[in-house]
């Protein structure tokens, strides 16, 4: 067992030794692969990021019910009746129009506009829990309480952030697929590589099959080899992505502050950045096995 | 140990490199193989290790068909094997002890015993002073004896060589022959091919004479038939 442990060791040693026996050379492949990940896996962050933002800022949908200046107080409690009798709506909640008048005058310092004003220009309002659903059963409803009598106008408050959620399907569909164009890229690129190593190791293979190497043993150090690549090329797809996220954030504070609001961009998880390298470092092992399993039969000895 | 019966090899193409060859050798016996150029004699070494597969008639080694042997069956036959080739076919990316290395990391020994066994066979070619060299630093009798080193590292109960003295000098020659006698004296099967008959001059051995493809029935004498015979069948080239 240990002695295994050791000769899987040696063979791994090999595979590095190779990867470095080219500085700029080795280097340049794993920078190609850790670019070709980090564009996806980058995207991937940013899309996770604004899906934070929406679910922080849409976390319950309002719609806001605006009565028209006419309305009576008759007119207000049946609606208020019809409303909390709905099986959509979850809570109901009226605010007078004297009462959203103080509240403006209060929260905006617009006192003495205000205070100017002949007659309060504000209508009673209902602000409206729905029942948690989906965005077009929400626009159903705002559609159906828009039609009651004396409501002027009814407004999804969250809409634009299910717009947004929208957008964000969007982009995740255009990450997965770069990613997966790019996965194969990486792929292309071990081939590759394993292909010139064998290549160049041609009579080391032939005279190790004629001395009774196995398939399996002159394969290893090309799949380690693979795989090495694969892993260093994940970890620098990882650098890449959190060194341009230290540079984004620097920015994004900034921005947030102007809009006196509390947010930042989330480094890669834990749990994601693991995914990342193992997956890296198996498309890696993929690309060396499929090399070596087209070209190590070529050679064969004479 | 290697029996052939009606061996037939016929190259893509159409040439036909052995016509029905049977013979046996049996373990522990040192024999030549002669012939002129193309007789022959490097395919029929090609056989035994199963470089090359008979189109008709068997290939016995250590009562294994090898013509038949599955691909996968193959390195464990061939780990039987010390095999000296005619072009060396040393590696020149490391050192005279890594190329001697190479069959007992193939085998998954454990470094200190390799290193014993690899210090063994350098000593036994006389190369253990060069064991940091690289290969293409040493003489062309060196790079033979580094071959035979690494051959006989994995202390395998049959030899092939295939044209070892070739492009060596008499003295070099005799110095390999030397150390073939000193195989064959601690219990290895060997078969060596040359076409330097003059190398057998001073010793009696069998031999198995190819010519064109085909055996030549005179020159199956054994040991004790006599050298007189056994030596005379050589083409002249020497």
């Amino acid at each position: 067992m240990m002695h295994a442990l050791v000769q899987h060791i040696g063979i791994l040693r090999t595979a590095l030794r190779r990867i470095f026996s080219s500085r700029l050379g080795g280097f340049f492949n794993i920078l190609v692969i850790g670019i070709a990940l980090s564009l996806p896996a980058g995207m991937y962050l940013l899309l996770q990021n604004l899906q934070g933002l929406v679910t922080q800022l849409s976390g319950t949908p309002q719609i806001s019910l605006f009565l028209s200046l006419d309305a009576k107080t008759d007119d207000i409690d049946k609606l208020r009746r019809q409303l909390a009798q709905h099986p959509d709506i979850a809570r109901v909640e009226f605010v007078a129009r004297a009462d959203a008048l103080e509240q403006l005058k209060q929260s905006t310092g617009l006192a003495d506009v205000i205070g100017g004003l002949q007659q309060n220009p504000l209508p009673d309002a209902f602000v409206i829990y729905p029942k948690p659903g989906e965005a077009q059963t929400l626009e159903a409803l705002r559609n159906e309480l828009a039609k009651l009598p004396r409501v002027e106008q009814a407004q999804l408050d969250s809409a634009w952030a299910y717009k947004l959620e929208a957008l964000l399907k969007f982009g995740r569909i255009v990450a997965l697929i770069l990613a997966g164009l790019l996965s194969l890229a990486l792929v292309a690129i071990t081939f590759n590589t394993i292909r010139l190593q064998i290549l160049t190791q041609s009579s080391e293979i032939e005279v190790a099959k004629l001395i009774g190497a196995t398939n399996g043993f002159i394969r290893r150090p090309f799949l380690y080899f693979g795989a090495a690549q694969g892993l260093l090329g994940g970890i620098m797809a990882w650098l890449i992505i959190t060194l341009s996220l230290l540079l984004l954030n620097h920015q994004v504070n900034a921005l947030s502050q102007l809009y006196a609001s509390q947010f930042v961009l989330h480094p890669m998880s834990f749990g994601d950045s693991i995914s990342l390298l193992l997956f890296s470092m198996y498309l890696g092992w993929l690309g060396a096995w499929l090399s070596v399993a087209r070209h190590l039969s070529q050679i064969e000895p004479r | 140990m290697i029996s052939f019966s009606q061996v037939n090899k016929r190259y893509p193409g159409g040439y036909q490199a052995l016509k029905s060859v049977s013979f046996k050798i049996a373990e522990g016996e040192m024999v030549f193989l002669t012939g002129h150029s193309g007789a022959g004699k490097s395919t029929l070494l090609k056989l035994i290790a199963a470089i090359e597969r008979p189109n008709s008639g068997s290939v016995l080694v250590n009562n294994q068909n090898v013509g038949v042997l599955k691909e996968r069956a193959l390195p464990y036959l061939r780990r039987n094997l010390g095999i000296i080739f005619q072009d060396h076919k040393l590696l020149f990316d490391r050192n005279v002890f890594d190329n001697v290395l190479l069959p007992l990391q193939i085998c998954g020994f454990d470094h200190r015993e390799s290193s014993k066994r690899v210090r063994a066979a350098l000593d036994k070619v006389g190369l253990l002073k060069r064991e940091k060299s690289n290969p293409i630093a040493l003489s062309g009798g060196e790079q033979q004896r580094l071959c035979i080193a690494r051959a006989i590292v994995n202390r395998p109960s049959i030899l092939l060589a295939d044209e070892p003295t070739g492009n060596l000098d008499a003295a070099y020659a005799q110095e390999i022959m030397a150390i073939f006698k000193s195989f064959h004296q601690v219990g290895a099967t060997l078969l060596i091919s040359t076409h330097d008959t003059s190398v057998l001059q001073d010793t009696r051995v069998r031999t198995i004479d190819l010519k064109n493809g085909e055996l030549q029935t005179a020159s199956l004498s054994s040991t004790s038939g006599g050298s007189a015979q056994t030596t005379s069948t050589g083409s002249g080239q020497a």
